[in-house]
């Protein structure tokens, strides 16, 4: 490096924060003892306007080319000094963060002459990397304003509808003859006890008018690679009348997965496949959409078959409400008859499924709740034409048996063949339940870890259509903001591949969390190389290489080298 | 490209003024109280994460100050709205802070010094607080607040100490309220929720029992920035808890007080069960619940796990009765023992309750100044449930617990979902 290196350190007192606990003037001292450094100053705060100020006037008056702050947390302030440098006509990436209040004087309080010791020694790492840093330039990628819906249920057409709303152009891939999903075969939908056809009518009509959305039915993704911006897909196409196929190829800034959920057969449990009457919610929709209802006289409906613990270890969510609201239509139709519920714990959250719970108690459905520590019935049997229930009732505290007339089974959604595939397709990982993991549970909802990538709806966990709605103008509006701002920003801390000790094993591929590693061909030897729009900076790949190939920028082995060296 | 208003700056608030400036529309963001945050920033750790609450937050609510489409507008209200989508002329009076934010560090020095103390409504009233203040150590903006009720120089012109004190010259006692007005394409209301008064709740001994809390109360005990530094204490002698038990649905799921059902109270007792036992490994919860609530993504695996690895046993039961001990203070709750047949008894340190989440306070206020509806409840009312974040009034949206109690994931997709339905209109 030709330039001669002129550091210069701002140590900051956070008002009490650091200086009731750090000598301060004593570290400002010893910081000017430390090689290359030319300035060194105390803030009471750094990160006041004043302190911002007194940065870009020393960087600018005593020709700064490195700037360490040891003040309170990158986390929340390292890009309000980086923009100072970069206000002051300094490289952002050459400057250094030293944190001597989380990571100090707030856990030695007690100990105040330790504190200010091990504040000098961060001082002085910070220093010695500082000395080491380079000048990088944040990587800027084109957004291609397209996006890309997979999934035609009620949360993909949603999403399209906003994102075309919104301006954008939209490819909804669907791989049945048809959209709706799930809806498809529901009766009347929850709460409002609408019609759902209706309601599925008025929403594929508003698709099929809207110029921006190109609905592909008997269509499949089969392949997608890119990143964020700039995704290429290639989408396969069966045609109708013949047995032809079609290959589609787009090129998208977003992809929006939506594949829904199914709802679990109980196939070889409680005599499903034997019992004429036994029936699954979705058996039952289907019978009264079709207007076929029998007279039964005692109609049973049974919550949790396979859920909580059965055969999947997590609640479903819609099947509480979705009995109930089937209970009520059934009551209305058949007045006469005895209707049950047994359950585990209702589901009826909020302000208006409890309402609806209530109504239905008020209609006459008896609710019986049974512990949740045990498979929710011990029996279900057809003795003399009729059904029998068996079940232990806590209150009464033995088993009792029901006859009826017909048993409703609430079985839970689950996944759907197709989301491994997905999931590996698009490099988006499935959590143990089998549904699509998010980024963050609390605060990333519908996002994966990987950019440009989103989620709604039942593949994401069960959820009710009004859920799917929410999720879906969600996942809408995560994907328009690379979109609207037609580019991206990547860090640049990427890797730097060692072509002559890269030997193309594809490990880092493996491990890297955000697909941005792929393995290229060149000279007939294969080696790793980078996708910096993908990449987040995270070192995975760097310390799984075996054969050293990896280096980080701004993290550089000789960079931690000299820190390591100056800590110890 | 035109504005948008968001009213309130909690975590569905933040998440909605995040997407809408990170894709490019302005956004004015409007917080009643001295600190943007709302509940989250008050919470000890999260359910079903059980990840630090404010350390989750922060990040997000110092990106909301220093992004450059987001202007936060906090110790501020909405005082009128007129036109229509697309064109709001909105009225915004931003209360007197009797301090110069431009100058003021928030070095906390005045906080110090102010002789005037009074109940902390931050930590649940159970310290005190300076009438100048922060309410919290991570409020944004880190800005000093004059109480004007309680501020002895504005009340009785007499004391004047924080000026005197102040070294960045930031206290103006002549400060006066601000009408600003703007003019926005929709507007997102994201107001949260109240919680119900525990004066009422006498049954249970809340106010008689020294050991006896609502939940909110116990998220600031157990909270390490709270009045007792994360430690649980009971009275009479300070000592920590050895079993406590938790009381779902004081209140909620109640015909005669709040027919609904609150959503997160059975998750967060739970969660503070957990709480309580990694504080303190001998540590045993009792919940006490009807039906729990467990229908969210990885909940009931949740509960599950804190019956297996946090000593928490669940009872379906609810305690008919609590009596205390005049001497040690502990408390003793009946309730029908339904695996036994009888009625039961159960002797412990601390109870917590978990009470209603109520309509906000200023829920129906705020819908008279917008011209839109609440619902029976009194929540803010949506078209239907298949528009589940449009009001009754085009251009304006719902985000968060002011349409019904929720979760903070759900507070958090559906301010996502307010700001695409506000763009639709805002972003062209
Ligand atoms: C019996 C029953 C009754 C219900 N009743 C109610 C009710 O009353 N009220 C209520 O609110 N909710 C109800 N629900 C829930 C509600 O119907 C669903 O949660 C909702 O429809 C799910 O929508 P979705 O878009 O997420 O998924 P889906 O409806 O499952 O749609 C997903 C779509 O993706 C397609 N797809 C799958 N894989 C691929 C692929 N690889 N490529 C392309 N496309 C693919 C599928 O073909 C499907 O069309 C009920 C559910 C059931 C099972
Ligand atoms: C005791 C308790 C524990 C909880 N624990 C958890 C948990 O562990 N995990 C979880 O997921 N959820 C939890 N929750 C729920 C969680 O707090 C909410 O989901 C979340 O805070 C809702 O966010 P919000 O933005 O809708 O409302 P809030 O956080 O309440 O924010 C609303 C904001 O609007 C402001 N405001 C109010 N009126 C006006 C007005 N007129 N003008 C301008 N601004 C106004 C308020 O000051 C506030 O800042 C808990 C709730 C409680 C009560
Ligand atoms: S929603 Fe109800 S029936 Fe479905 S799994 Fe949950 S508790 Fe069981
Ligand atoms: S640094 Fe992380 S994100 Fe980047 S390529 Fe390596 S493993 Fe992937
Ligand atoms: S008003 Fe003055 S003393 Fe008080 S916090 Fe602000 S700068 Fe510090
Ligand atoms: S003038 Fe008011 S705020 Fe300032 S120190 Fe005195 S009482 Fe406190
Ligand atoms: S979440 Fe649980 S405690 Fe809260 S009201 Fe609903 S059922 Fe009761």
């Amino acid at each position: 490096m030709a330039e001669k290196l002129r550091i210069g350190v701002f140590v900051c007192d956070c008002g009490t924060n650091i200086a009731g606990f750090v000598n301060v003037p004593e570290v400002c001292e010893y910081a000017k003892t430390l090689p290359d450094v030319v300035y060194v100053k105390e803030n009471m705060y750094t990160c006041s306007n004043a302190g911002i100020q007194e940065i870009m006037d020393a960087i600018k008056k005593h020709k700064l080319n490195r700037v360490v702050v040891a003040s309170c947390t990158p986390r929340t302030h390292e890009p309000l000094f980086r923009k100072a440098c970069e206000q002051a006509g300094l490289n952002k990436f050459l400057f250094e963060f030293v944190n001597i209040r989380d990571q100090c004087s707030w856990v030695h309080q007690k100990e105040k002459e330790k504190a200010t010791e091990k504040a000098k020694d961060l001082v002085r790492m910070g220093v010695a990397k500082a000395r080491l840093l380079e000048p990088l330039k944040e990587i800027k990628i084109d957004v291609e304003k397209k996006s890309l819906v997979i999934g035609g249920g009620i949360a993909g057409m949603t999403a399209a509808l906003s994102l075309a709303e919104q301006g954008f152009e939209v490819y909804l891939v669907e791989k049945e003859n048809r959209l709706g999903g799930l809806l498809n075969y529901i009766n009347q939908i929850y709460p409002s006890d609408a019609n759902a056809q209706q309601f599925l009518e008025e929403i594929v009509k508003k698709v099929e008018k809207e110029k921006k959305i190109h609905v592909l039915l008997n269509s499949e993704v089969e392949s997608v690679d890119g990143y964020i911006g700039n995704f290429n897909v290639r989408i396969r196409q069966k045609k109708e009348s013949e047995e032809s196929k079609e290959i589609k190829e787009i090129k998208v800034g977003t992809i929006i997965v939506a594949i829904g959920a199914k709802p679990y057969e109980p196939m070889y449990m409680y005599n499903y496949d034997e019992y004429e009457n036994v029936l699954t919610q979705y058996d039952l929709e289907k019978i009264l959409k079709e207007k076929k209802i029998e007279k039964w006289g005692t109609i049973v409906f049974i919550q949790c078959i396979g859920g909580r613990g059965e055969r999947v270890n997590y609640c479903s969510r819609i099947c509480c409400m979705n009995s109930i609201k089937n209970a009520r239509i059934l009551k209305k139709l058949l007045p006469d008859s005895q209707i049950y519920i047994i359950h585990k714990g209702l589901q009826t959250y909020g302000t208006v499924y409890e309402d609806y719970c209530r109504k239905a108690r008020e209609e006459g459905i008896r609710f019986i709740r049974v512990r949740d520590s045990i498979p929710i019935i011990s029996s279900l049997e057809k003795r003399n034409g009729k059904l029998f229930v068996g079940f232990y009732h806590p209150g009464l505290r033995r088993k009792i048996e029901l006859g009826a007339d017909s048993v409703v089974l609430s079985t839970p959604l689950i996944q759907r063949e197709d989301a491994k595939k997905i999931s590996q397709m698009l490099k988006i990982p499935l959590g143990q339940d089998g549904f699509f993991f998010e980024a963050h549970v609390k605060l990333r909802p519908v996002d994966f870890a990987t950019d440009g990538i989103y989620m709604a709806g039942s593949c994401r966990a069960p959820a009710d259509i009004n859920e799917c709605i929410v999720q879906a103008l969600a996942s809408a509006s995560r994907a328009s903001i690379p979109m609207a701002k037609g580019y991206v920003k990547a860090e640049p801390y990427t890797p730097v591949i060692d072509e002559e000790r890269c030997m193309g094993c594809g490990v880092c591929v493996e491990v890297c969390p955000y697909g941005a590693m792929k393995l290229v061909e060149k000279n007939r030897r294969k080696f790793a190389e980078n996708i910096p729009a993908a990449c987040k900076g995270c070192g995975a790949c760097a310390s799984s290489c075996v054969h050293k190939a990896i280096n980080m920028r701004h993290f550089k082995d000789e960079q931690i080298m000299a820190q390591i060296e100056e800590a110890i | 490209m035109k504005d948008v208003l968001i009213i309130g700056g909690g975590v569905a608030g933040i998440q909605s003024a995040l997407d809408l400036a990170d894709r490019g529309i302005h956004v004015y963001l409007v917080e009643k109280e001295p600190s943007i945050g709302g509940r989250m920033a008050l919470l000890d750790k999260t359910m079903s994460t059980n990840d630090c609450s404010i350390c989750i937050l922060a990040p997000k609510m110092n990106e909301c100050a220093s992004h450059p489409n987001i202007e936060i507008m906090e110790y501020s209200e909405v005082i009128e709205v007129k036109g229509k989508a697309g064109n709001f002329k909105v009225k915004v009076r931003r209360k007197a802070k009797y301090v110069d934010s431009s100058k003021c560090t928030g070095c906390g020095d005045c906080m110090e010094k102010c002789p005037t103390e009074i109940p902390n409504e931050y930590n649940s009233y159970l310290d005190k607080r300076k009438a100048i203040f922060l309410p919290f150590p991570q409020a944004v903006p880190r800005k000093a607040t004059i109480d004007k009720e309680h501020c002895l120089k504005l009340t009785r012109n007499r004391c004047g100490l924080c000026e005197r004190i102040c070294k960045a010259g930031a206290i103006d006692y002549n400060q006066k309220d601000k009408i600003i007005e703007l003019n926005v394409a929709s507007i997102i209301v994201a107001i949260g929720s109240s919680l119900y008064e525990p004066k009422d709740l006498v049954e249970y001994g809340y106010g008689r029992y020294a050991n006896v809390h609502t939940w909110m109360e116990y998220e600031r005990l157990i909270n390490a920035a709270g009045p007792t530094h994360g430690h649980l204490k009971c009275a009479p002698d300070g000592r920590r808890p050895k079993k406590i038990a938790f009381i779902q649905c004081v209140g909620s799921r109640d015909v005669k007080r709040c027919q609904w059902c609150s959503s997160v109270c059975c998750m967060v007792s739970i969660k503070s069960a957990m709480l309580a036992n990694e504080h303190y490994p001998d540590l045993e919860s009792y919940i006490f619940y009807s039906d729990l609530r467990v229908f969210s993504k990885r909940f009931y695996e949740y509960s599950k796990r804190g019956e297996r690895d946090y000593k928490v046993t669940y009872i379906h039961a609810r305690p008919g009765e609590i009596k205390e001990d005049k001497r040690t203070k502990n408390l003793t709750l009946y309730y029908e023992d339904e695996e036994k047949g009888k009625i039961n008894k159960i002797e412990v340190e601390m109870v917590v309750l978990a009470t209603p989440i109520m309509p906000s306070k200023d829920a129906r206020k705020i819908a008279e100044v917008l011209g839109i509806e609440t619902d029976k409840y009194g929540f803010i009312k949506t078209v239907d449930y298949t528009n589940p974040v449009e009001t009754t009034k085009k251009g304006i949206f719902v985000a968060g617990c002011c349409e019904r109690p929720k979760d903070i994931t759900e507070s958090v997709y559906q301010a996502s979902a307010a700001s695409a339905k506000a763009a639709e209109i805002a972003g062209d």
